[in-house]
This record gives structure tokens, C-alpha cells and sequence, in this order.
């Protein structure tokens, strides 16, 4: 039955895909049937994956694609069926904001076919990475995912900034590739097949679980966005059109969440702790530094890709939690730290895709990616405005949005430590926990910056003056994943309960105490240790929120409240540029935590020739980079390039060389042979 | 887990005392720092007036001020009540208590807090944005240091629950606690910041660059002034209930009996009283510091609240 | 530990260790070479302090003698000359520029942890009360040497080495009740010792170098290079 309707939803995805190729003339009809096929993929998607997830069903097929002796299994379970859904929600919300997002693309230079074609074939890879049962169908799938992106991610070629950031996607991509596949090769050698089958059933030691763990961890790693192998990220996720960003940021990552999960929970088993510490401390790292370059960033969707480089940390170090916990033997704790990591996936595809969507919305109608242009929007575009802020208050993890439950979840997990007998580690977990703490904090402070400056205040440009609301579809697809954003947050124990399958396949253990007290009290652990009752806490918000302005609303008085300008100190009227800019807002955390970016900051004063202390003008000049390129990415690419000029010394160009190399090939190997 | 009808009426009465007795904290507050520094102190009652005064005022918005602007005020209140309910203040037990920990606490003050420091940026001055930028950067130090202390009582206890915390210490008695010692100190570091009192900010300033709460509010008037400054001094009494039944927890009410409860109240007043006390003392003391040492202050504080945690650890739960 | 299972006197023995954890760190954190050494005479009340609870607890009485023996000393002695020389070397004012602040607390607190990791199997070992406490004290040692190694200014080194004593001293008394009366009186006279014969070097080096910053000793062996 699930997977009946997963076909369904990988038809549709295909088919929108290659409908669009062939209608590439009429756009009309290309939108609303490419998109209409997409919204079925979507929907095909979360029914299958619902239907999995909830009755915990496993099936499997065999596909007849694949070679005589690799075969293509297919299975759906609840794990898969949980990122199905994923995959789903987000799809629909594209399905549905895409046809109006696209009329800016139907009279650019590029055809809008090509854009259709390859979001319905990376819709189709990222169902299909799920759905496969073996390493071969997995590693096809994954590229098809990666080819997929990276043609939109170059969507938009003709600045050269965007093809850069998408050959710097497609090389990290297959370095990742070629780890995974290295990783699937430890198990494959240690079990003789290919299928996930065979590598659950093999014998390994814990030194090559390790060798295999760390090659997933680097390829799945560098697909999340994990520091420092998260370069790629911020450059490609913003150039790609918005709807293709809120999938890729929302969804692709969330593929590479569920790799990992499937390679060490599942294909891996007998779990050491030390990977858990590695991938939260990894994922500590990724969290705080994600968030400290997000607020540096001025581009709304740079600052949100980066965002989405703190939450696959928060995911991550959900994961890890898990991981010390099913290490060291309390199988209940690492359950609950599984089901933190996936509610947070769920919940970051969620908002991660509303804002981008939103700041498609805003980049649509005003032209403008750079905050410190925009301003005042909430006037201009007020619907998309409260969707946006639906978005920022979810992903700054303020209660009662679901943001916060999945972030409270791994407090609560990283707050079972005395559980644990290590003392390094007891002292280690609260201070990630502490980390964590440090950037959810900064998270409120970076969207703060991004709603006030962008949203809110004066516009600072014409473009932005006269913006417009964006049209119904494209406020129907940012309001379907507001309405469950909402629905995550207020209704946690529900959606806990519908996560039990997972851990229940994974691990044979589930939480029954987090839903013992009926869908009002979320109480992961047992009442006494902790609660929460986030409907409750929504109820009172409201009723507050009722009480007091009911009581203090004047009803006496009809007229309306006066409107005054504001206090502009005597100075004569107020302007636009007196505003606080995106960077002057983050001024003061720059320079507390100033040695995490590399700053080039240049003040020049220009003097009046005749009183030298009469200051004429100030030119500042501010830069902030990633230090991740200096002390990663460059160093790497000077040894490569250095390698290979030093291999292509072989390279002589004469033919007779080259003949000399295979006859001594053939004579090293025919020595082999004997 | 609900409690019945009279826990629940309870847990009101008790919320609606902490807020309504929120704003003699203050006041209480001031006549000491009077007292102290050889200046006529204004009634114990005075910012209750201030408050009717302001309610009674007309309300002035700026011109290009958005709902946020004016939604805020509520939030914000709503927010702090909300807060107030779940802090024991002179009984445990209640129902209110478990519908949110302390860690969905510190999500009541910064939602209130985003939105606050939103409304900030809506009219678009500069002085609206410079308080938020603050606010915000500020904020986001004091975090992780209260919720570290946090963590520290909650490994103490086993629960991240305020009424489990302060029922285990009743439990236990008097124990002398090396965390604890530095775990007060940090929290009481963070609320000064977090309240914005001297030497963070300075409560009674007005137009000036060093300020930070004042200058987010400073389009506000009338009755949503009003409410902000009520929901300010709701957060300094939650602070105050949390440093005084947290770490001493002796008199609050265990039984919902009417003696109990009084000497509940009692106990409650005569902790805040010496807290306010303690608090005039260290304004008196203290100079305001330059904004830019306050990440030197809040890093203190997360050291402390740090220590604490190490403490814990080594000191008493052994090898 | 359960730390019901203690008596009021061992729980403040506890109390009082983690405070004086609590001014090792502070010294990292102080710049200013007059609270460097108010710290450090605050450092050898607690140390005092904690040797006249010891004693109580321990019944032992000649801990009493070297609790007084520390007050004096190290509390009122050692920082009283320090201070007299740092008013006449004229730095008692001077704001000493440190490394990243931050990195080295936090490096701190890490060493603390590790500290603790080290310290467990010794602590295993010992039956007494306050078994606990051998970290803490090894802790304090290793955070004195981290405080010489992050000063450039000779004073705050003393003030880091008397430190290191200091964290010894607080092992001996709490994990063996003290040493033997005449070891005690022996070291305690040593670093007073000590004390007064770096207060005549600061005026060698400064009379030398004419600074008292330790970095500027390198060039000692660069001008005999010249010189040669």
C-alpha cells in the first residue's frame, strides 16, 4: 500500500519533470501542469510515507532496473516513511508557491523547461535515496539528487559567481559521494552484497565499524553542511531559484540527516559512544559557528543558508546525543535523543522552507536579496510579512512554535547525564548543552536582525517602496508551512507518537512516558522530571494576550489612536539611512566574538584641506569572511594543485612515452600474475 | 497530571499576586536605594500610580508604526504572566507549575523579549534599533549562563520542573552545596543584566547613548508604556522568586492549608524585602560599567555558572 | 557522594575547595596587579579556612597551628610585601595585556575537566571524606602554571608560583591532614623566603632590563651574541 503510493509520487515527480521538457514553449500550460504533477508528488509522498511511519509496515520490492547480480531493492519503512513525508510537505508548499514564483523566469534568458525538468528528476532522486534498499540503488539515486541540484543550482549561469558556487557544490558533492560509497564498500566487503540486507547480517570489527562510521560521517557530513565542511553551502543554497533554495536547504540536507541515520542506526548497529561525542561535538561547532556567520550576512538568503548550517548542528547534535546514550547502554535516553534529531529535521524543513519562500517572495516583488536595501515590507507585503515572522519566531525556537519543542527535546536529552558513568562525559554534555543555549540565543538575535531590518522600519529603496503582495499561490505555499509550523509546536506529544515507529525498527525501544500523559503534557522522561504543555501554554498566550486588551482597549472613546512622527531628537525630520543597518545591528556581537570570522574592516576619513580636524567624510569598509577557506579549503586546493602538476610531469606529450607506460604496465602486471 | 478545581483557583490567586505585587518589588527597590543614598524616598506605592497614570494616558503611536508595534506590549505581558505562573511563589503542587519547566521559562522571556526588540526596529529610528541591537546581543550572552546555572540544579535534582527542584531541597535540608554557591552567584549576575539594572543599564535613564531597555521603548506611550513597564517589573520579581525559593526554599507551602499559606506569603515578602535590599546595596555600590565591558560581566557570569557545573561534577557527585 | 551523608563541617570543606577553585580562576581573569594580589591573599584565607575546618573535622591539632601559620603568611604576609613592591616598582596600578581572555578560560575550565579525569583513580585510592578534593587541588596547581605561562610581567609569576604552593599545600591538608609539623613550618618559611628573594630580583631585572616584562629577557642572550 505504501509503497504503491510512493511509485505514484515518483511517477508524478517524473512525469512533471519531463512534461515540462515538452511543453517548454507554452508556459502556461508547463506551470500548471508541472506544478500540478508535483503538488500529486507531494501528496502521493506524505500518504505513503504517513501510512508507513504510522503502522509501522515495512515492504519491499525489486525494481527491474539494476544489473543481474546487483539487484535494485526498494523498501519503505517508518524511517524512510518519516522523511517521505518531508519530502512531501515541503514539495506541496512548492507545488504551490512555484507557479507564481516562476513568471519572473518565463521572459529570462533561460527556458523555464529546463527548470522544470530537473526539479521533478532532484524531487524524484531524493524520494528514490529513500526509498533504496542496497548501496547501487542508493549511490544512483544520491548522484541523480546531486546532478539534479547542481544543473538548478547553475540555473541562473550567466553571473559568474553562480557558476563558481555550483562547481564548488558539484566537487564537494562527489568528494561526499565518494566517501559514502567508500563507506558502503567497508560494509559491503565485511557482508559480500550489496543490499542493505547483507550489511545488516555481517560481522565486523569495531575498528572497521569506526573506519566505515568515519567515512559516512565525511560524506554524509559534507552533504548536511557539518563545519568546516559546510563551504559549499552558503555560496549555492542562495543562488538557486527560492523554491529550489527551500527544498534544497529544507529537504536535500534532511537526505543527508537520513544517510546517516540509515548508515549507523540501522547498517552499522553495535554503536560506540565515541562516534556519539564526535558527531556532537561536531555538531556543537557546526550550531554555534552557523549562527554566528548567519548574523554577519547582509543577504537573506545567505544568512538563511547559513542558518541552515546551525540547525543540521542542532540535528546533529540531537543525533549524538543518541548515539553516547545507545553507546553506553540506556536505550531509552537514545530514543530520545533520535526522536529530538528527527522532530528538529521535521521542523527546520519546515520553517527553513517558509523563509525561503518568503525571501523568494520579497526578492520577487522588490529585486532586492541585500537586507540593508529592503525595509518596511510589513506595510508593502503584509501577509507574506506575518508568514515570515511565523518562520523567524519558529527558528528562533521560542515557545509555543515548534522550534522550540524539538530544541527543548535535546536539552532535556542532554540533561540526562547523570545517567551516564563517565564524569568527562558528564561534564562535557552540559557544556554542548550550554553551546546550545549560546545559539538559540544568537538564532533569536540573527532573526531579529532579519525581520526588523528587512521587515520592519522605513523602506530604504524605491524597488522596496513600491513592492506589492506577492499572488495566491505563492502566500498559499508559504501559508501551508506556517500552519504547520504552528501545528508542530502546539501539538508535540501527537506528533511524538506518530514518530514511535522509528525508533521501534531501529532500536526495539520506544518513549512510552513522552505520551503516557494524554496529547496535552509532553513529558519525555516521567512527569516529576520534566513537562510541558505547549497547547496549554498557547491557550494562556491567548488569553492573556484577550484579558489584557480587553481590559485596557478604550471602547468608550471612537476615535482612532493619534499618529505622530517619532522622536528624531530635534534634528529635523527622520530619513530611511538613519535607520540601524543589518550591520550596525550586529556590530556588538561582532565585536564580542570577534575572532571567529576574518574581518577586514577599513575606516578612511577625509579631511578638509584647511582645518585638518574637520572630518569631510568617513569611508568604512567592512568585510567578513569565512575562516573556514584560509584554513581548510585553500591550503587543500594548493596541495592539489600542486600534486597534479607534479603528476602531470609525466605528461611528455611524445606518443612513445606513452607506450613505454603500458609496456611496463603490462610487464609489472604479467609479473603480478605469476 | 491536572489538579482539581481548587489547585487550579489557587494557581490563579497566585498568579495574579505575584503580578499584582510585581510592582512593590520596584518600589520597595527605590526606597532603599533612597534611603541609601541620603535621598527623600517616594512612596512604597509609587509605581503602582505610575502605572494607573499611565493607563489613563492617551496613546501616541508613530506614524509608520506596523501591529507589531502595537501587539507587542501584549505579547510581552502575556509572556511574563505566563512566566509568573510557573514559578512557586508561596506554594508548590500547583497545576500551573508543570506546564512549563524552566527551560520553557527562559522561552517565555525571550519571546517576549524578540518581540519587544522587534518593535524596536518598527518605527525605524535609530535609537529603536541601537536599544534592540543591544538588547538582543546582551540576551543572547546572558543565555547560556542562566540556563547553564540551570543545568546545574537540575542535575542536582534530577528535573528541570521549578516545583520538583524546590521540593527535592525541602526534602533534603539544609545542605551546603559548592554549585550552588556559584550557581546563585551567576543567576543573580544574569538577572541584573537581564532586568537591566546597574551596572548593565540603568533603569532611570532616559536619552542617553548608554542606554538599552529605555532606548527600545522609546515610542511607547500610554497604556502600552504601561504594560511594558509592568512586564519589566514582573521579570524582576520572577528573578527575585527564583533566586529566593530556588536556593532557599524554607516557608513556602507544601499543603494548600490557609496557615501554611500565610506563612508562605510571609516567608516569600521577608526574602524579596532582603533581596531588594541586596540589590540597592550593590546599585548603590556599583557604577554603571561602558557597554563594552559588559561581555566581560556576563562572561563572568557564564564562568561562574560554568564552575558551578565543574563543581557539581567533581565535587559532589564523586567518581 | 551523597552529600546528605556529610556533616555541615565536610560540606563546608567542600564549599570552601570549589572557592578556592573559584580564585584560581579569577587570577587568570584579573589584569590589574593590585587585585592580582588581593586575590591572592583572598586565596590564603579560604586555604586558612579550610585547614581550621579540616582540623575540626579531623580532631587533628596541630592543623590548627598551620592554619594559623597560612593566615599569617599567606594572607597577610606574602601579599603585604608583594603589594609594597609593586607600589615601589610603581606597576601596583598597571594593567597587564594578556592573550585572548576568553580562550585561555576556557582552556581553564577544560584543564579542570581534565584535572578531574586524572585525578580519579587516585582519588579511587584515597578512603578519606573529601577524596573529591585531590582534583580540585591538582586543578589549582595546573591553573597556577597556566597563569605563569600566560603573564608577561614578572610580579604576576610570583603571585602564579605562590599560587602553585598554595594549591599543594590545600592536597596535603585535605587528602592527609597536613604534613608533618616540621615539613610545614619548613616549605611555609621556604616561600617567604622565596617571597623576599624575588622582590630583590625584580630589582635586578628591572635595574637590568629596565622593565620587569619576562619577554624582554630573551634579549639578554641575543646582546651577548652581538657582544661575542
Amino acid at each position: 500500500m505504501s509503497l504503491a503510493f510512493a511509485y505514484v509520487s515518483i511517477t508524478s515527480a517524473l512525469l512533471s519533470g519531463l512534461l515540462s521538457m515538452v511543453m517548454g514553449a507554452r508556459p502556461f500550460l508547463l506551470k500548471t501542469v508541472s506544478f500540478t504533477l508535483l503538488g500529486l508528488c507531494g501528496v502521493f509522498a506524505i500518504a505513503g510515507g504517513g501510512v508507513a511511519l504510522l503502522t509501522g509496515a515495512i515492504e519491499t520490492d525489486q525494481f527491474i532496473l539494476g544489473l543481474p547480480w546487483v539487484a535494485w531493492t526498494l523498501r519503505l519503512d517508518p524511517l524512510s516513511g518519516f522523511f517521505f513525508v518531508i519530502v512531501g510537505l515541503v514539495t506541496v508548499a512548492v507545488a504551490l508557491y512555484g507557479p507564481g514564483y516562476i513568471r519572473e523566469y518565463e521572459h529570462g534568458k533561460q527556458p523555464l523547461c529546463v527548470l522544470g525538468l530537473f526539479t521533478g528528476l532532484f524531487v524524484a532522486g531524493m524520494l528514490l535515496v529513500l526509498l533504496a534498499d542496497g548501496a547501487f540503488a542508493f549511490m544512483v539515486a544520491w548522484e541523480l539528487m546531486s546532478l539534479a541540484s547542481y544543473f538548478l543550482v547553475a540555473y541562473q549561469h550567466q553571473h559568474a559567481a553562480n557558476r563558481r558556487a555550483a562547481y564548488l557544490y558539484l566537487l564537494m558533492a562527489h568528494i561526499g559521494g565518494l566517501a559514502i560509497l567508500l563507506g558502503f564498500g567497508v560494509l559491503a566487503g565485511a557482508g559480500g552484497d550489496f543490499t542493505f540486507a547483507a550489511m545488516r547480517a555481517r560481522e565486523l570489527s569495531p575498528a572497521w565499524a569506526s573506519v566505515a562510521f568515519g567515512l559516512a560521517l565525511l560524506g554524509f557530513g559534507m552533504k548536511a553542511g557539518l563545519v568546516p565542511l559546510h563551504a559549499w553551502l552558503p555560496e549555492a543554497h542562495p543562488v538557486a531559484p527560492a523554491h529550489i533554495s527551500a527544498l534544497m536547504s529544507g529537504v536535500m540536507l534532511k537526505m543527508a540527516v537520513y544517510g546517516l541515520i540509515r548508515f549507523t542506526f540501522d547498517l552499522l548497529g553495535d554503536i560506540q559512544w565515541e562516534w556519539g561525542l564526535t558527531v556532537l561535538i561536531l555538531g556543537s561547532a557546526s550550531a554555534l559557528l552557523g549562527v554566528l556567520y548567519a548574523l554577519m550576512q547582509n543577504d537573506l538568503k545567505r544568512l538563511l543558508a547559513y542558518s541552515s548550517v546551525e540547525n543540521i548542528g542542532i540535528i546533529f547534535m540531537g543525533l549524538g546525543l543518541s548515539m553516547i546514550f545507545l553507546g553506553t547502554g540506556n536505550k531509552v535516553l537514545g530514543v530520545l535523543g533520535l526522536i529530538a534529531a528527527l522532530y528538529h529535521s521535521l521542523n527546520h524543513a519546515l520553517f527553513k522552507g517558509l523563509l525561503f519562500l518568503g525571501a523568494g517572495a520579497v526578492l520577487q516583488r522588490s529585486h532586492e536579496h541585500d537586507l540593508e536595501r529592503m525595509g518596511g515590507l510589513i506595510h508593502r507585503m503584509p501577509f507574506t510579512a506575518a508568514l515570515f515572522l511565523v518562520g523567524c519566531i519558529s527558528i528562533s525556537g521560542l515557545p509555543p512554535f515548534n522550534g522550540f519543542v524539538s530544541e527543548w527535546l535535546t536539552f532535556q536529552t542532554a540533561l540526562q547525564v547523570p545517567a551516564l558513568e563517565s564524569g568527562v562525559l558528564r561534564t562535557v554534555i552540559p557544556f554542548t548543552a550550554a553551546v546550545l543555549a549560546l545559539t538559540v540565543a544568537l538564532a533569536a538575535a540573527c532573526f531579529v536582525k532579519a525581520y526588523g531590518v528587512g521587515f520592519l522600519g522605513q523602506a530604504r529603496t524605491r524597488h522596496v517602496r513600491h513592492a506589492r503582495e506577492v499572488d495566491r499561490g505563492m502566500l498559499g505555499g508559504q501559508g501551508l508551512l506556517a500552519v504547520l509550523c504552528v501545528f508542530f509546536g502546539v501539538l508535540p506529544t501527537i506528533t511524538i507518537d506518530w514518530l514511535g515507529q522509528i525508533p521501534q525498527m531501529l532500536l526495539q525501544a520506544t518513549l512510552p512516558s513522552a505520551t503516557a500523559q494524554g496529547w496535552l503534557w509532553l513529558t519525555p522522561i516521567s512527569p516529576t522530571v520534566a513537562s510541558y504543555a505547549a497547547p496549554l501554554v498557547l491557550l494562556a498566550i491567548l488569553f492573556a494576550w484577550g484579558a489584557g486588551y480587553l481590559l485596557l482597549h478604550p471602547r468608550r472613546r471612537r476615535t482612532p489612536i493619534r499618529r505622530g512622527i517619532p522622536w528624531e531628537c530635534g534634528f529635523g525630520p527622520l530619513s530611511n539611512r538613519m535607520q540601524y543597518t543589518s550591520t550596525a545591528f550586529a556590530q556588538p556581537i561582532r565585536r564580542v566574538f570577534r575572532p571567529v570570522w576574518r574581518v577586514d574592516e577599513q575606516v578612511a576619513e577625509t579631511t578638509d584641506p584647511a582645518q585638518p580636524l574637520r572630518v569631510t567624510g568617513i569611508r568604512h569598509q567592512l568585510q567578513i569572511g569565512d575562516r573556514s577557506w584560509p584554513a581548510l579549503y585553500e591550503p587543500i586546493a594548493r596541495w592539489v594543485l600542486g600534486a597534479a602538476r607534479r603528476v602531470g610531469r609525466i605528461q611528455t606529450g611524445s606518443i612513445r612515452t606513452y607506450l613505454a607506460y603500458s609496456f611496463f604496465t603490462l610487464l609489472a602486471l604479467l609479473w603480478l600474475v605469476t | 497530571m491536572a489538579g482539581d478545581l481548587t489547585g487550579w483557583l489557587l494557581a490563579l490567586l497566585q498568579t495574579l499576586l505575584f503580578i499584582g505585587s510585581a510592582p512593590l518589588l520596584t518600589g520597595w527597590v527605590k526606597v532603599v536605594k533612597c534611603r541609601l543614598q541620603n535621598r527623600a524616598a517616594p512612596s512604597v506605592l509609587q509605581p503602582y500610580r505610575d502605572l494607573r497614570k499611565l493607563f489613563r494616558k492617551e496613546v501616541v503611536l508613530a506614524a509608520n508604526a506596523s501591529w507589531i508595534f502595537r501587539s507587542s506590549p501584549y505579547i510581552l505581558l502575556g509572556a511574563m504572566v505566563l512566566a509568573a505562573a510557573v514559578v512557586p511563589l508561596i506554594a508548590v503542587h500547583l497545576p500551573t507549575a508543570v506546564i512549563a519547566d524552566v527551560i520553557v521559562l527562559v522561552g517565555f522571556f525571550a519571546l517576549g523579549r524578540f518581540f519587544l526588540a522587534l518593535a524596536g526596529m518598527d518605527i525605524g529610528t535609530a535609537f529603536g534599533g541601537m536599544g534592540s541591537s543591544r538588547e538582543m546581543s546582551i540576551s543572547s550572552l546572558t543565555e547560556p549562563a542562566m540556563l547553564m546555572a540551570v543545568f546545574t540544579l537540575a542535575m542536582t535534582a534530577s528535573t528541570t520542573n521549578l516545583e520538583t527542584v524546590v521540593q527535592y531541597i525541602l526534602d533534603q535540608g539544609l545542605v551546603l552545596r559548592p554549585s550552588f554557591v556559584f550557581a546563585i552567584l551567576a543567576v543573580m549576575m544574569v538577572a541584573v543584566a537581564e532586568t537591566g539594572r546597574i551596572p548593565i543599564d540603568n533603569p532611570a535613564t532616559h536619552l542617553e547613548l548608554t542606554m538599552i531597555h529605555e532606548a527600545m521603548v522609546l515610542e511607547y506611550s500610554g497604556r502600552h508604556l504601561a504594560l511594558i513597564e509592568w512586564a519589566a517589573q514582573i521579570k524582576l520579581m520572577i528573578y527575585g522568586v527564583l533566586v529566593a525559593n530556588i536556593f532557599f526554599p524554607w516557608g513556602i507551602a507544601t499543603q494548600a492549608t490557609a496557615a501554611t499559606l500565610l506563612v508562605g506569603i510571609l516567608a516569600i515578602a521577608a526574602k524579596l524585602a532582603l533581596l531588594g535590599i541586596v540589590l540597592a546595596i550593590s546599585e548603590t555600590l556599583v557604577a554603571k560599567m561602558r557597554l563594552f565591558q559588559v561581555p566581560r560581566f556576563l562572561s563572568i557570569a557564564f564562568l561562574l555558572a560554568l564552575l558551578s557545573m565543574l563543581s557539581h561534577v567533581i565535587l559532589e557527585t564523586g567518581g | 557522594m551523597n552529600l546528605q551523608l556529610l556533616s555541615l563541617y565536610e560540606q563546608a570543606i567542600l564549599v570552601l575547595a570549589a572557592m578556592v577553585l573559584f580564585t584560581s580562576f579569577a587570577l587568570l581573569a584579573q589584569t590589574r596587579i593590585a587585585n592580582l594580589i588581593r586575590l591572592f591573599a583572598w586565596q590564603g584565607i579560604l586555604l586558612s579556612a579550610t585547614t581550621v575546618m579540616v582540623a575540626m573535622v579531623s580532631k587533628q591539632h596541630h592543623l590548627y597551628i598551620s592554619g594559623l601559620l597560612t593566615f599569617v603568611l599567606k594572607a597577610l604576609m606574602i601579599p603585604w610585601m608583594l603589594n609594597r613592591l609593586a607600589i615601589r616598582l610603581d606597576i601596583h596600578r598597571k594593567v597587564e595585556t594578556t592573550a585572548n581572555q576568553t580562550v585561555v578560560l576556557l582552556g581553564a575550565a577544560a584543564l579542570v575537566v581534565f584535572c578531574y579525569y586524572v585525578a580519579l583513580p587516585i582519588a579511587q585510592l584515597s578512603a578519606g571524606i573529601t577524596r573529591n578534593v585531590i582534583a580540585i587541588s591538582l586543578a589549582v596547581v595546573l591553573l597556577a602554571l597556566l597563569l605563569i605561562i600566560t603573564r608577561r610581567k614578572a610580579i604576576s609569576q610570583v603571585v602564579g608560583f605562590m599560587s602553585m604552593e598554595n594549591g599543594l599545600f590545600f592536597a596535603a591538608v585535605v587528602s592527609t591532614y597536613g604534613m608533618p609539623m616540621v615539613v610545614e613550618l619548613g616549605v611555609a618559611f621556604d616561600v617567604l623566603v622565596a617571597a623576599i628573594l624575588f622582590g630583590v630580583f625584580f630589582f635586578q631585572i628591572r635595574a637590568s632590563i629596565d622593565s620587569l616584562d619576562v619577554d624582554r629577557l630573551n634579549r639578554l642572550t641575543e646582546a651577548q651574541e652581538v657582544e661575542e
